[in-house]
């Protein structure tokens, strides 16, 4: 280490133990693609951050306990009340700790900032197809961040047992007391007996201290390992490529920047801790199973689970002397089990059905993906109908709709919203495609109008500029399914692939999945449509073992009309 | 991600990272396995050449000089929130509703303050005083060569080999250790808590306890009741203060004017035209505590399970899958409303062991 004259005395202490000058040195010069919607996951890791700072503290004050007590502190409508150790502490961290109101308020709203911000990220990277090879493990360790970020959510607002969480809690073990054949002995254990019981206080905060919050550490840091490992998505644009990853480096751009958004996700949640009063538990009053208040709502992550339980018939069966909750174990399982499941299903659905299994390190344009963003938007109907329907008496009361008609609006809208957005959706990406095929067939209009010597007028324009030109041609259609050219030695037989139930499904899906309209294959230079050159690779090379099938894709088969 | 032309650079820290080949490596021309890849995917090479460097000076030095001056005063204001917040936390004690609202208001505007001067300052610094780069770095096909897979096959298959586990014996015999020892985890939480029994299908309400009204805690005579319409959240006297108990023996009490129950109400179990029902929704637990006297619905506010008070509580809407069950009311020798007997079906929400006969409705004697 004689010629580390650059390295600082900490530096050298440090080489000499460690030899990290060289993967140091690649850390600062890693390489952070910009782009807005990036930031989305950020949003969520600073929020988690700020909860475990403001959990700390409040953790120092908080008493998980369901003995009883009465209350003699310093808010006096509630003097004299009967409650439990868990509320009279929480009432005390609101009024007797100095700070503690705030970082109460701090607490919850990064609770609803963290799921929210996990709920856009996501959206982000479904709609983009971040989660395609190689990134299917890390959109798997999301879904599980989000899965247990709701529970961890809910846990946590059932602490301070006032009488709106202890609302939820109940709602909580009636579903768990209606699953069939061991409902009735998980809530018994769960609970340590009958409802609500003495323990659950002090075991949903150990699950929600400690447990949870050491599956999220884990889950976010491999999350966070596996994003810098197989390094950024990127979105197209000039010089961008599959091979490559163009932007800023960590040390000092995207240091200063991301230090920057941890300061502004603070600051907007201190404002709304200061300004926006959120669940004032010394409102609602201490839990207690014979009250309730109208109107009661949960934290938002909930609202599509409690919408799923408010639109489900009630159906039960009775079979030998048993009883199966169908009114209830449906909609706490189904809805979010398709959501969930299916998101976790859909890297590997898409994969076998397009055959796609090269790299992709630049993301989808959502409009360039139309099958996908269109199941997309559909589970977001899916999704926004329970949620809203969470609300429907907030709902019904505002807009003077009677209860119950909202509720059938709700019932016919969560199969039929999924399907309209779905079409729809498709329609706007088909569009969309088509004004960007013009633009890059036909260049800009510049509004300037000339008359040709033949007397007719045109409007001249111009071509897109390179930057814009390279966002245009990122679209490069999905992969197709080979078909055997037509008039080649075995048309009309289909692959190996392609046989049997499975095989013609596949390749039913797969049409679905590619419809787009045809990828613009000429030079593009404003001279019109150009011709297609025979033998042209439909979709872009692909990964070494299955190059065949992709590049059997030729560009008649590009040009099958499709969008109808 | 190869290095700058750097004087100080060493030759045997290339030695040390055999996956970083410095420029003499490329030069003889034999990359090493792990690079092969790359250099194919990446023809013109410039995966070697040095990176732009990032400039030393900002692109625009006058703006950089001001935007200096702002993101300074940016920092100070945020040090200067910062003593206020201690100052605040110092100076305003909190001992009730107003204290307490006038030290939220000065340490949350004072901490957004501190993170608002952070966050603007470093923004202002990045854009205006760190020139503008735009870097590329070049990735590397995350699938291992297939030599290094093959060597990893070896490896494994060899290590796998030496520690004799294709002997049937020792590999089923370890198996059958740790089925049981997987099992140990579950069993422990067995203590967790009691096992149900039929405790779900039982209240504390017994023969001849009073009907206690929720809140003031008194028993009740028919007489109190000033008019049809009301409805009443009643407990089971000496359960107050019982969770466990309310939790399933809540009850809410509804008068109406004579002849206005229909079946399947048991009149029998009524009083004076006053009905007792289980407070517990049948869905998943709520109180059901609306009532709208004009259409005698019960309507639990949770999921809007609505249920017909004057027809024995059946369900008109909602998920809820059965009639709140009735209580069967008497008076007492002193005229208060009491329970002659528990409820004669399972309170709240079903349950697997439920069975088809909790679902006869409060109409069973």
């Amino acid at each position: 280490m004689s010629n580390s004259k650059g390295l600082g005395g900490v530096g050298v202490f440090l080489d000499d133990r460690t030899r990290g000058a060289a993967p140091a040195r690649r850390f600062m010069r890693k390489i952070f693609p910009d782009h807005w919607s990036f930031l989305l996951g950020e949003i969520a890791l600073y929020s988690f951050i700020i909860l475990i700072l403001t959990g700390i503290f409040l953790t120092l004050f908080f008493q998980p306990s369901m003995t009883d007590v009465v209350y003699h502190g310093v808010y006096h409508p509630l003097d004299g009340v009967r409650m439990s150790e868990a509320y009279a502490s929480t009432l005390n961290i609101s009024f007797d700790v100095r700070g503690g109101l705030l970082l109460r308020q701090i607490h919850h709203w990064a609770a609803l900032l963290f799921v929210g911000a996990i709920m856009v990220h996501m959206l982000r990277v479904f709609f983009t197809g971040a989660y395609r090879k190689p990134r299917e493990f890390n959109w798997i360790i999301g879904i599980a961040i989000f899965t247990i970020s709701i529970f961890e959510g809910l846990f946590g607002y059932s602490l301070p047992d006032d009488l709106l969480s202890g609302t939820g809690l109940r709602i909580t073990q009636g579903v768990l007391q209606s699953v069939p054949i061991v409902g009735t002995y998980l809530s018994f254990f769960l609970f340590g007996g009958q409802f609500p019981g003495h323990v659950i206080i002090p075991r949903l905060y150990i699950i929600h201290v400690l447990i949870i919050p050491g599956l999220l550490l884990a889950l976010i840091s491999a999350h966070l390992f596996l994003m810098f490992h197989q390094k950024h998505t990127q979105m197209p644009g000039k010089g961008r490529t599959e091979t490559n990853v163009v932007g800023a480096p960590m040390y000092p751009y995207f240091m200063a920047k991301t230090g920057a958004f941890f300061f502004f996700v603070f600051a907007v949640v201190a404002l709304l801790s200061t300004f926006a009063q959120i669940n004032p538990i010394w409102l609602f009053g201490p839990y207690n199973p014979s009250g309730i208040t109208a109107g009661s709502q949960p934290d938002f992550y909930m609202g599509a689970l409690e919408g799923a339980l408010r639109i489900m018939p009630n159906w039960v069966s009775n079979v030998g002397g048993y009883t199966i909750a169908w009114n209830v174990i449906i909609p706490a399982f189904v809805p979010l089990g398709i959501i969930f499941g299916g998101a976790a299903l859909w890297p590997f659905l898409e994969r076998w059905i397009t055959g796609d299994h090269r790299e992709h390190h630049i993301n989808d344009r959502p409009r360039n993906a139309p099958t996908r963003t269109g199941i997309g938007m559909a589970a977001v109907a899916f999704y926004g109908v329970l949620w809203l329907e969470g609300a429907n008496d907030v709902i019904a009361a505002q807009l003077h709709i009677p209860l119950y008609t909202l509720t059938w609006i709700a019932r016919v809208s969560v199969f039929l919203a999924p399907a309209v957005a779905y079409w729809v959706t498709k329609r706007i990406c088909l569009g969309l495609q088509r004004k960007d095929t013009h633009l890059l067939e036909h260049g800009v209009e510049t509004g300037i109008i000339r008359q040709l010597p033949s007397g007719e007028f045109i409007e001249v324009t111009r071509p897109v500029s390179e930057e814009v030109r390279a966002v245009l041609e990122s679209r490069t259609g999905l992969p197709q399914l080979p078909a055997p050219a037509p008039g080649e030695p075995g048309e009309g037989v289909p692959a190996p692939s392609e046989r049997g139930a499975m095989g013609k499904l596949r390749v039913r899906l797969n049409r679905v999945l590619t419809e787009g309209i045809p990828v613009p294959t000429g030079n593009g230079h404003g001279n019109g449509h150009a011709e297609l050159r025979e033998g042209e690779p439909a979709a872009v090379p692909s990964g070494a073992d299955h190059g065949r099938e992709l590049e059997a894709g030729s560009p008649d088969e590009e040009e099958r009309p499709s969008g109808h | 991600m190869s290095d700058t032309p750097n004087p100080n650079d060493t030759p045997e820290s290339a030695g040390q990272e055999p996956e970083e080949p410095r420029t003499p490596h490329r030069i003889i021309g034999t990359p090493p396995p792990a690079q092969s890849r790359a250099m194919l995917a990446d023809e013109t090479g410039d995966h070697h050449e040095p990176p732009p460097e990032l400039p030393p000076v900002p692109d625009n030095p006058v703006r950089a000089r001001r935007a200096e001056r702002i993101v300074a005063a940016c920092f100070l204001l945020s040090a200067l929130a910062g003593v206020g917040f201690i100052a605040a936390y110092v100076g305003l004690e909190v001992n009730g509703l107003d204290s307490t609202l006038r030290s939220n208001l000065a340490l949350g505007t004072s901490l957004s303050v501190v993170f608002l001067g952070l966050g603007v300052g470093a923004v202002l610094w990045v854009r205006n005083i760190m020139p503008d780069v735009e870097l590329t770095e070049q990735r590397k096909p995350l699938a291992s060569p297939p030599e290094q897979r093959e060597e990893f096959a070896e490896t494994f298959n060899a290590g796998a080999a030496a520690s004799g586990f294709k002997r049937p014996l020792l590999r089923r015999t370890l198996l059958l250790a740790t089925a049981p020892l997987a099992a140990i985890p579950l069993v422990l939480l067995r203590d967790m808590g009691p096992l149900p029994g039929t405790s779900l299908r039982h209240t504390v309400w017994r023969k001849g306890m009073r009907l206690i009204v929720y809140g003031p805690n008194t028993p009740l005579r028919p007489a109190d009741f000033s008019n049809p319409g009301q409805m009443i959240t009643v407990v089971p006297e000496g359960y107050q203060d019982n969770q466990v108990a309310l939790a399933k023996a809540t009850t809410i009490i509804i008068k109406f004017a004579p002849g206005q129950l229909r079946p399947p109400t048991v009149m029998n179990w009524t009083v004076d035209d006053i009905v007792a029902y289980s407070k517990i929704c049948t869905h998943v637990g709520c109180p059901v505590a609306l009532y709208e006297q004009t259409t005698h619905h019960i309507l639990c506010p949770c999921h809007q399970s609505t249920f017909d008070a004057i027809h024995g509580a059946r369900v008109i809407f909602g998920p809820a899958p059965r009639a709140l069950p009735q209580l069967p009311l008497g008076t007492d020798s002193q005229g208060y409303l009491i329970a002659t007997s528990d409820y004669h079906v399972p309170v709240g929400p079903s349950f697997w062991e439920l069975g088809g006969s909790g679902f006869t409705g409060g109409n069973e004697s």
